[in-house]
């Protein structure tokens, strides 16, 4: 994404809250305006002063009480201006963090899958950040700074036209002065940000996984890997701050050059009295206040250069191509019988590695389908598309006869109830984990469905029951706990379809055997999909789905594979091998 | 915020060179209007042109002399900060890496990592501008009011008013806004933790097409983190308009009075018009201090949370220096491990998660755990290498208690399989040299056979060297699992635990596991917890939990006939194997 189009993007964005905007700039201007009145006030006040003349104490009184009134109307604006950038500023960055949440939320899996997910957390949050402090930046200080640059040229040229123009051409100079040292650290820069990414890397790593650090006793290794960042990060960081930290001084001693120059043009026409000393007193004043928009400018633009950067990643988050959305008239889904066809599917998650091909299945309501195959052979991806996480490249899958790339995939979700290995819980209550498939059910429901997946009597004794807060990561549960109210989840929702991947992996056996009555009792007419390696699942299933390295190897019942002498009937075996 | 200003240690120098090096520069710019002032008192009054050329070619060289003393004040300042910040850093890893296990469950992953990365960089911006600009400031503010002092004494007094009205406005906003700048990051945190949610539960939010409530949420969260956001500009927004409105009345009865004492020929026209530069230099100051209030309240902010984790825990670090009076006090009995009526529970939890367990171990054993879901299986082994600490009783190893042991010498005799597969980045190499730093290639080649793995990484393409990326994400769950035994095997460890760490691997490959593990050519001793009667079955010792107490402890045989819980495992499974 280029940076006009960054910028482009981050207009429209601005632009929602023109009117304010068109407000503030207008605020912007008067007070730009009154702010370099004053000087010419003051100067006007000091002439009254020429003591040959005999001061006049009522000539100064009106000037006095302009003075004042500017001041006070200055103020009340910068007030206000101030307020209405704060507000567009974490306004326009709340909406681009909401847009960018919305577009996580329809993301397709392959993008989410193939993405570490530590990245795009930054992007939303530091990043965004970034950006806001840049955006804050250059809307108070850009619009206010060129602002000032012209009003105080206007001011100038009508003071002195001659002494204008030598500070005109003159005060550039502190702009090529910063440009040179911008270019010259923006190498700099990159070596910095680049380096502190591989020690964030490095940080998210070790204190994502810091029981395994301590287990291995790896602290001291480390800290040793981590201070070589840390020393890398520091050098090119004194570097980069140096370098950088050279414009101020560089610019301001330009404006002393400009100042003493003004100041020496100023005296000879006094001399000749082309100029009063009051006169001359709002020009160095000017020549002062015209320089600092300059260097305040130059750091602005190392700050919004670094906003847009941030900006651009946000952006290329929000612009990423979206799940397929689902059908304009999708089909109506109702009373699902779980009727599961699967006829000439194709499926592979990248080009060069085919997976599945040519699958055919079909499921007839209430029948039972486990999938068996060795370790990383692939059974997550069959819940992948029959779960909609994924579409099939080529053929189809239909649900009681609908093409479910034909039906909203929340219709489709909410008819099929899914437990997986990985447990994953939200940050809440355990109410509200076990009401997430039915956020409307009673307290009752709730305790029923726990107690139908054997979760109530440890539920029951937590601190504060089902009110028990879940922390971070699940917190202090062991992962069988975690596992037990997942499964609580999909009792309390009962859905026709269910898929069940190792959902009982970590549940010790005695209770595993009630739940499996409870699942027995569950899918009592409904259709089911179990990986499982657990062989009395596997036996009593109705259709056996062998899978291996990815493909589909052998497909059919107990007796018929074990008949076939193939793969199934080597893994079986090697159970008693033991 | 000060007490972090110990790490500024080493860097004194040029945390006070570089301030000075402003004062100088600053001072020389306080010098400007005394040049005017006298340029126009004397070179125009008397129509001197050599004197003004003089006066214009003084300006020049204060310029240069200026720019000098700034660009060393630059570099000192650039020096002291990123060092500061380095050491910091340093300082909070190193704290974290001694956090106990239950101080890490406290704090949560989330929020140790902004403390390290965007607390961090707060910081180090706030104190590079504060040896910067923020000093200069204050400087420049007491210069010009002494500076004004030597022009006209009574006129000075108006100097002396304003200051201090300045110094309240700018501490009043800025001691208002840290308590709301910490709000603001604190709701950062927490937004950061529901996108971070959002991501990893990403299956479960959508098979639950939980995507609308979750959008609301992170709506909800956004929008609370804006108003507070917008709460704490409007405090930092007044202190611009505020010092400007001061800094102009302080000009009007500067003007007043002067003309005052102009008419009385107490004071000179030149003499007004510098006192009104240095009032002009004062607000131009105020103007830059501004934005940087706010940058530095913001780090002030950050700070306090660095330092808050910094002085919070990091237990593990006193068990090290009291690690000297460990003496093997063993040779009475032969008891390896021995556990004395241990009780233990978690920080936060209601109930205890053990109750008085007592059982003992000889060297070379092999002790099975099983029990239900949540019955302390995890947190039994989880003592035995001091990541808790039992609550009352004593867990010994040599007769010598867990607890007085030093931290490495302790963890150095495991070998840990943990329940979650974790991998880090770096190669399949580096993440076996994990357990034992100078492992050779074949020691290596036979750790991955004994866990399994070894066909895969011996394949063509793959090899030791073979990458693997953050968190194993190149791997697949029973891989990663795999490698993570290989790790623990390579130490050969006195005492391997292995927490029910075959979960993800399927029945065939679990089968060769337990079979390579009995067929070692050492023999540790050996935790295995598990679900499964068939991996614990052949063990020396096996203890039942239930429900946080060990309810049978004995071989197979013997639990068989004693324990009812143990024989109600055991049948559940065996019907299975006989339905098999």
């Amino acid at each position: 994404m280029s940076n006009k189009e960054t910028v482009k993007k981050l207009l429209n964005y601005i632009g929602r809250y023109r009117l304010i905007m068109g407000l503030a700039m207008l605020f912007s201007l008067i007070s730009v305006g009154l702010t370099l009145y004053v000087p010419i006030l003051v100067g006007r006040t000091i002439d009254q002063m020429a003591s040959d003349r005999g001061i006049q104490m009522a000539n100064i009184y009106p000037y006095l009480m302009r003075i004042g009134i500017a001041v006070l109307i200055t103020a009340a604006l910068q007030w206000i201006m101030n307020m209405i950038y704060n507000r567009i500023t974490y306004s326009v960055t709340r909406d681009i963090r909401n847009d960018a949440m919305e577009k996580i939320q329809i993301l397709p899996f392959g993008y989410l899958d193939a993405h570490l997910h530590g990245k795009i957390v930054n992007t939303v949050i530091a990043d965004v950040d970034q950006l806001a402090d840049g955006l804050l930046m250059g809307v108070t200080q850009l619009f206010a700074g060129v602002a000032t640059i012209l009003g105080t040229i206007l001011f100038m040229f009508s003071l002195h036209p001659t002494i204008a123009l030598i500070v005109i051409v003159l005060t550039p100079l502190s702009l090529f002065v910063s440009k040179f040292i911008a270019g010259r650290t923006y190498r700099l820069f990159l070596q910095q940000s680049k380096t502190r990414g591989e020690q964030t890397a490095l940080i998210q790593e070790a204190l994502n996984n810091q029981k395994v650090v301590k287990a291995f006793s790896y602290e001291d290794q480390m800290l040793e890997k981590f201070e070589e960042v840390n020393e890398r990060l520091t050098e090119c960081s004194l570097k980069a701050t140096f370098f950088s930290s050279l414009t101020n001084p560089c610019t301001r001693f330009v404006n002393s050059v400009v100042y003493a120059f003004v100041g020496l043009a100023g005296a000879f026409f006094a001399i000749r009295g082309g100029i009063t000393v009051g006169g001359l007193t709002s020009f160095l004043s000017y020549a002062n206040q015209y320089t600092k928009p300059f260097n305040d400018i130059s750091s602005v633009i190392t700050e919004i250069q670094n906003a847009i950067a941030c900006a651009s990643r946000v952006f290329s988050l929000i612009e990423e191509e979206p799940q397929v959305p689902d059908a304009e008239q999708p089909e109506e889904l109702k009373n699902v019988a779980g009727n599961v066809d699967i006829s000439s599917v194709y499926f592979s998650y990248t080009e060069e590695k085919k997976l599945i091909e040519n699958f055919n299945l079909h499921v007839e309501p209430g029948q039972k389908v486990a999938i068996v195959g060795p370790t990383g052979c692939g059974k997550t991806t069959m819940i992948n598309l029959l779960m909609r996480f994924y579409d099939p490249k080529q053929g189809t899958i239909r649900l009681d006869g609908h093409d479910i790339s034909e039906i909203r995939r929340r219709d489709l979700r909410q008819n099929v109830g899914m437990v997986l290995q990985e447990t994953w819980l939200k940050k809440g209550t355990i109410r509200d984990n076990i009401a997430m498939g039915k956020p409307e059910a009673t307290d009752e429901e709730i305790i029923q469905a726990a107690k139908e997946a054997h979760a109530h009597s440890f539920i029951r004794r937590l601190p504060k029951g089902y009110d028990t807060m879940i922390g971070e990561d699940g917190g202090s549960l062991s992962q069988g706990q975690k596992q037990l109210i997942c499964i609580a989840r999909l009792m309390l929702r009962k859905p026709p379809i269910l898929i069940l991947d190792e959902a009982t992996s970590s549940i010790d056996t005695r209770t595993e055997l009630k739940i499996q009555s409870a699942f027995d009792r569950l899918m009592k007419g409904k259709t089911s999909f179990i990986v499982a390696h657990r062989l009395s699942t596997i036996k009593s299933a109705d259709v056996i789905l062998v899978m291996r390295d990815g493909h589909i190897v052998e497909q059919g019942n107990h007796e018929t594979l074990l008949a076939e002498n193939g793969f199934y009937a080597n893994l079986y075996n090697s159970q008693f091998a033991m | 915020m000060k007490h972090l200003l110990v790490y500024m240690k080493g860097y004194r120098r040029e945390a006070v060179l570089a301030p000075l090096f402003k004062l100088l520069e600053a001072t020389l710019e306080l010098l400007v209007p005394l040049v005017i002032s006298s340029l126009i008192d004397q070179g125009i009054g008397n129509r001197d042109t050599g004197y003004v050329l003089r006066m214009c070619g003084t300006l020049i060289a204060l310029g240069i002399v200026g720019l000098l003393f700034s660009v060393t004040a630059q570099y000192y300042s650039a020096k002291a900060a990123t060092n500061f910040i380095k050491k910091v850093k340093y300082a909070l890893f190193e704290h974290i890496q001694k956090l106990s296990y239950s101080e890490i469950d406290q704090h949560g992953a989330s929020t140790m990592i902004t403390r390290m990365t965007s607390d961090m960089n707060q910081v180090q911006t706030g104190v590079n501008l504060t040896l910067r600009l923020l000093l200069r400031s204050p400087f420049v503010v007491f210069g010009a009011m002494i500076m004004a002092f030597t022009i006209d004494k009574k006129m000075a007094l108006i100097f002396a008013v304003m200051i201090p009205v300045l110094c309240v406005i700018v501490f009043a906003i800025m001691l208002a806004g840290i308590p709301m700048y910490r709000k603001v990051q604190k709701k950062l945190d927490d937004l950061l933790f529901i996108t971070k949610e959002n991501l990893e539960g990403v299956r479960v939010i959508r098979a639950f097409c939980k995507e609308d409530g979750e959008r609301k949420r992170f709506r909800s969260q956004n929008h609370s983190l804006t108003e507070s956001q917008l709460y704490a500009g409007r405090i930092s927004a007044l202190m611009n308009p505020l010092t400007y409105i001061v800094v102009n009345a302080a000009v009007i009865v500067l003007l007043y009075t002067g003309a005052l004492r102009i008419q009385g020929g107490l004071l000179t026209q030149g003499a007004v018009v510098a006192l009104y530069n240095y009032l002009s230099q004062i607000l131009v100051e105020l103007l830059k201090m501004a934005s940087l209030v706010i940058t530095i309240t913001k780090s002030i902010a950050s700070g306090n949370r660095i330092y808050e984790m910094l002085s919070d825990g990091g237990n593990e670090e006193n068990q090290q220096n009291m690690a000297e009076k460990v003496e093997k006090s063993s040779g009475e009995d032969d008891d390896f491990i021995r556990l004395d009526h241990v009780s233990m529970s978690y920080a936060g939890a209601g109930d205890e998660s053990l109750t008085d367990i007592s059982f003992s171990v000889k060297k070379g054993e092999t002790v099975g755990i099983i029990g239900g879901t949540g019955s302390g299986k995890s947190t039994l082994v989880n003592l035995l290498p001091c990541f808790y600490k039992a609550d009352r009783g004593s867990v010994t190893i040599d007769g010598v208690d867990v607890q007085d042991y030093r931290v490495e010498e302790l963890r150095e005799r495991f070998g840990v399989v943990p329940q979650r597969a974790v991998l880090f980045k770096g190669t399949i190499r580096s993440n076996l040299a994990w357990g034992k730093a100078d492992a050779t290639d074949e020691e290596m080649m036979e750790a991955l056979e004994l866990a399994q793995i070894s066909d895969y990484v011996s394949q063509e393409d793959i090899g030791l060297n073979h990458r693997v990326e953050q968190e194993g994400k190149n791997f697949s769950g029973g891989q990663r699992q795999r490698l993570t035994i290989a790790r623990a095997f390579i130490r050969r460890p006195e005492i391997l635990i292995l927490d029910d760490s075959a979960s993800a691997l399927d029945f065939a490959t679990d089968a060769r596991l337990r079979k390579a593990i009995r067929e070692m050519d050492y023999h540790p001793t050996t935790f295995i917890v598990s679900q499964r009667t068939s991996s614990i079955q052949f063990a020396d010792k096996i203890i039942v939990l239930d429900d946080g107490r060990a309810v049978g402890i004995g071989t197979h045989e013997e639990l068989l006939k004693t324990c009812e819980i143990y024989r109600e495992i055991y049948a559940s499974q065996f019907k299975e194997e006989k339905a098999s």
